[in-house]
């Protein structure tokens, strides 16, 4: 590595969980980095620029967060193929920066042992200096750089400036030759190389660092409460609660600014485009239908501000913890409480993060059920039915019954899923036992608003470019199906009659007539399979296009006047299980590696609805509502 | 030793024998003795949890205190290891053998 340019000098991270990372990471990147995934595998790769105070512009690479350099899981195994130059495409880091938090040093000291017998130059940041200075933990720099071997520097990754010892430190390195890497003596650790590690480990702490004078009772005082048997449930239905309450209700200012904002751009349209073809695709086909998917942006915001929040304030393993048994119960891993909780927001995100489960059963029935997890874009599906088909009364004047039933169809979603993997449990893994649950609960801290931004725009961005383009594209292709053939001269049915879409609609309606759905649903469900909140807007061309130039009502008016009760709460059933969105499928396909696993997703989940929509169907029809 | 005090409030003593941390319940403050993770019946290989049980910490000698029980069935446990706090099930918690700090 001695040939190395110096301004090209590629800095890779490396970390126990929750060691303050990705802050680091953060402080020291900003908006600058990006994410792609490795060759070859689906672990996220997230690397970024940033310059030093001499001007040199380095390269950062956050590698997923481990305790040892065994990689167990994909993700971990990425982390040891970087830092050992495995990685086919990938050239090896030039410098290791071993991240610890400065409270708890005792495991990263551990991996710091292990990473200096890869040879590789190396260089410990302690983290959160702030923290530890604040509750009287002593450290000995000079004593942990002579017994580690290897350079000390200090970080506060949530200030601004926090990081400037670092750059300095990396600045003092790159004025002299960049150290070459010595021979590797790594090999992957046997349980007692680990023992004889955290015991060396250990000992150089006792000799450099003094515990706090002031200790962290914050946490203990507040997990008294969080893991308390009868509060901390409470708490975290609460929690829950809350959370579903805000994505109702909270967004909606926001949304009918959106919705405002779609509707003059339609008008604009209409006042300049002539009468005619362009008009209809402009207004109907483009703004309409990219603007009843943008106008739901909020609530994905907001999904997210809890998701990122909780995790960065510590609470999400609190989580698991609370949860594990009836995970564990249902033959899934409390691990997966997070993954399923992502997915929560989407699917996608929530399969991709079931990496953290590392057994591949638990790992498998996790992505099987976490498409089964009300995802957001579920919700415009089911705030366009619910304010159709549901009241908008209040229970005991505080609790919304449209937010109750929202709460309803989440807790049928977390049911069905925890009843389909103790089926899987029951039925794929009987031979097999279920693994270890074993999770830090790091110490609580408040969550930084700049690592939560990056993640909310991060996200948002990955809606819209689904919304920009997937939808875009199934928008324009519905327009054309529900417009063309057009209308004979002097047609006396709405011009969609005629269409494209109205043959498939007619020719699926059989199968789809015993769950009280009509060809108009029938159609939608077509284009619906790119992704659920296409159905919305599909629905909208469809009644839109049939109800020709009024058509600026709303659509849920337009379907409480056009459907019965019964088909709508169909159609909210149908909506808690049908495998709608080709690109969930995609991707459980990609991280399964299997055609297999995607296939019985999408045939498990399709039975569950059909059955689930005709089993509403008749009992509505029973209590009158058909 | 001060980092212990950090977790623990409620520490009643016990006699001074050897217990399984599996079977201990909150408020239980001691430290590791050994481990014997053949007798966990886990489903990791006993070689795979020594190594895991390790990386997270629980090393003989470690000051263990029993912090909190899941709320359905006591199941699992969170314990304080040193100055970290780790959720482990009963089931894997039967590996580490645990004495009391008294002793």
């Amino acid at each position: 590595m001695t040939t190395t340019q110096l301004d090209t000098l590629r800095i890779a991270l490396v970390g126990t969980p929750n060691c303050g990372k990705t802050s680091l990471f953060n402080a020291l990147t900003g908006s600058r980095q990006r994410a792609t995934n490795y060759p070859g595998v689906t672990v996220e790769k997230k690397s970024g620029r940033f310059t030093t105070a001499d001007g040199k512009v380095l390269t950062a690479i956050d590698l997923p967060g481990t305790y040892s350099l065994r990689g167990r899981s994909p993700d971990e195994a990425i982390t040891r193929d970087m830092v050992l130059g495995r990685v086919e495409g990938e050239d090896r880091p030039d410098l290791l920066l071993c991240v610890a938090d400065a409270t708890n040093m005792r495991l990263t000291i551990r991996l710091a042992l292990e990473l200096k017998r890869t040879g590789q130059p190396i260089m410990l940041v302690l983290n959160m200096m702030d923290l530890a200075r604040h509750r009287g933990i002593g450290i000995d720099m000079q004593g942990l750089q002579e017994m580690l071997g290897m350079p000390v520097v200090t970080a506060v990754a949530i200030r601004t400036g926090g990081t400037a010892e670092l750059l300095a430190a990396l600045d003092e390195r790159l004025r002299s030759p960049a150290p070459e890497a010595g021979p590797s003596l790594w090999e992957a650790p046997t349980s007692a190389q680990v023992r004889e590690d955290q015991i060396k480990a250990d000992a150089i702490l006792r000799a450099c660092v003094t515990p706090p004078k002031k200790p962290d009772t914050l946490t203990t005082r507040f997990d008294a409460i969080a893991l308390h048997p009868v509060f901390g449930m409470m708490l975290l239905l609460a929690v829950l609660f809350l959370m579903f309450q805000a994505v109702f209700t909270g967004a909606q200012p926001l949304m009918q600014g959106l919705q405002s904002a779609f509707e003059f751009l339609g008008q604009i349209v209409r006042e300049t485009v002539p009468e005619g073809l362009l008009q209809s695709f402009l207004q109907n086909g483009v703004i309409a239908g990219v603007g009843s998917v943008i106008v739901f942006l909020p609530q994905i915001v907001i999904v997210f501000l809890f998701i990122l929040v909780l995790e960065d304030f510590g609470y999400m393993a609190r989580a698991a913890f609370l949860m594990d048994k009836i995970m564990g119960g249902a033959g899934l891993h409390g691990r997966a409480f997070i993954p399923l909780l992502s997915s929560f927001a989407c699917a996608i995100p929530g399969i991709m993060s079931a990496r953290v489960v590392d057994q591949r059963r638990d790992r498998l029935t996790t992505i099987l059920i976490a498409p089964l997890m009300t995802c957001s874009a579920r919700i415009p599906v089911y705030t366009l039915l619910i304010s159709a088909f549901v009241p908008d009364h209040s229970i005991w004047g505080v609790i919304n019954l449209q937010g109750l039933v929202m709460f309803g169809l989440y807790a049928a979603g977390i049911f069905s899923a925890l009843a389909v993997s103790l089926a899987a449990k029951l039925i794929m893994w009987r031979h097999q036992p279920p693994s270890p649950f074993m999770l830090e609960l790091p110490d609580y801290k408040l969550p930084r608003l700049k690592s939560v931004a990056i993640g909310i725009y991060t996200r948002a961005m990955n809606f819209l470019e689904r919304a920009g383009t997937t939808i875009f594209a199934m928008m324009v292709l519905i327009w054309f199906l529900a417009s063309f053939p057009q209308p004979p001269e002097g047609a006396s049915d709405p011009a969609i009659a005629y269409s494209l879409a109205a043959s498939i609609g007619h020719f699926i309606e059989p199968v789809l007539a015993p769950l009280g759905f009509n060809w108009q649903i029938s159609v939608a469900l077509v284009p619906g399979m790119a992704a659920r909140e296409v159905a919305v807007a599909a629905l909208g061309t469809v009644y839109s296009i049939e109800g020709g130039k009024e058509a600026s009502a709303e659509i849920a008016q337009m379907l409480a006047q056009n459907w019965s009760i019964a088909t709508g709460l169909a159609l909210i059933a149908w909506y808690i299980f049908a495998p709608q969105c080709a690109s969930t499928l995609a991707v459980i396909r990609r991280e399964t590696g299997s055609a297999w696993w995607m296939l019985l997703t999408f045939v498990y989940m399709l039975a569950l609805a059909y059955v689930a929509a005709f089993a509403t169907y008749r009992i509505a029809c029973a209590f009158g509502l058909g | 030793m001060e980092l212990l005090a950090t977790g623990c409030y409620f520490c009643p003593m016990t006699s001074s024998i050897t217990h399984r941390l599996g079977d201990l319940h909150c408020g239980y403050r001691g430290r590791i003795s050994a481990l014997s993770p053949q007798d966990a019946h886990s489903s990791i290989s006993a070689d795979e949890l020594e190594s895991r049980l390790l990386e997270l910490g629980f090393v003989e000698g470690a000051e263990i205190c029993v912090l909190h029980e899941a709320p359905w069935g006591r199941d699992p446990i969170a314990v304080r290891v040193d100055n970290m706090t780790i959720a482990i099930r009963r089931r894997e918690a039967m590996a580490i053998l645990v004495e009391d700090s008294s002793s």
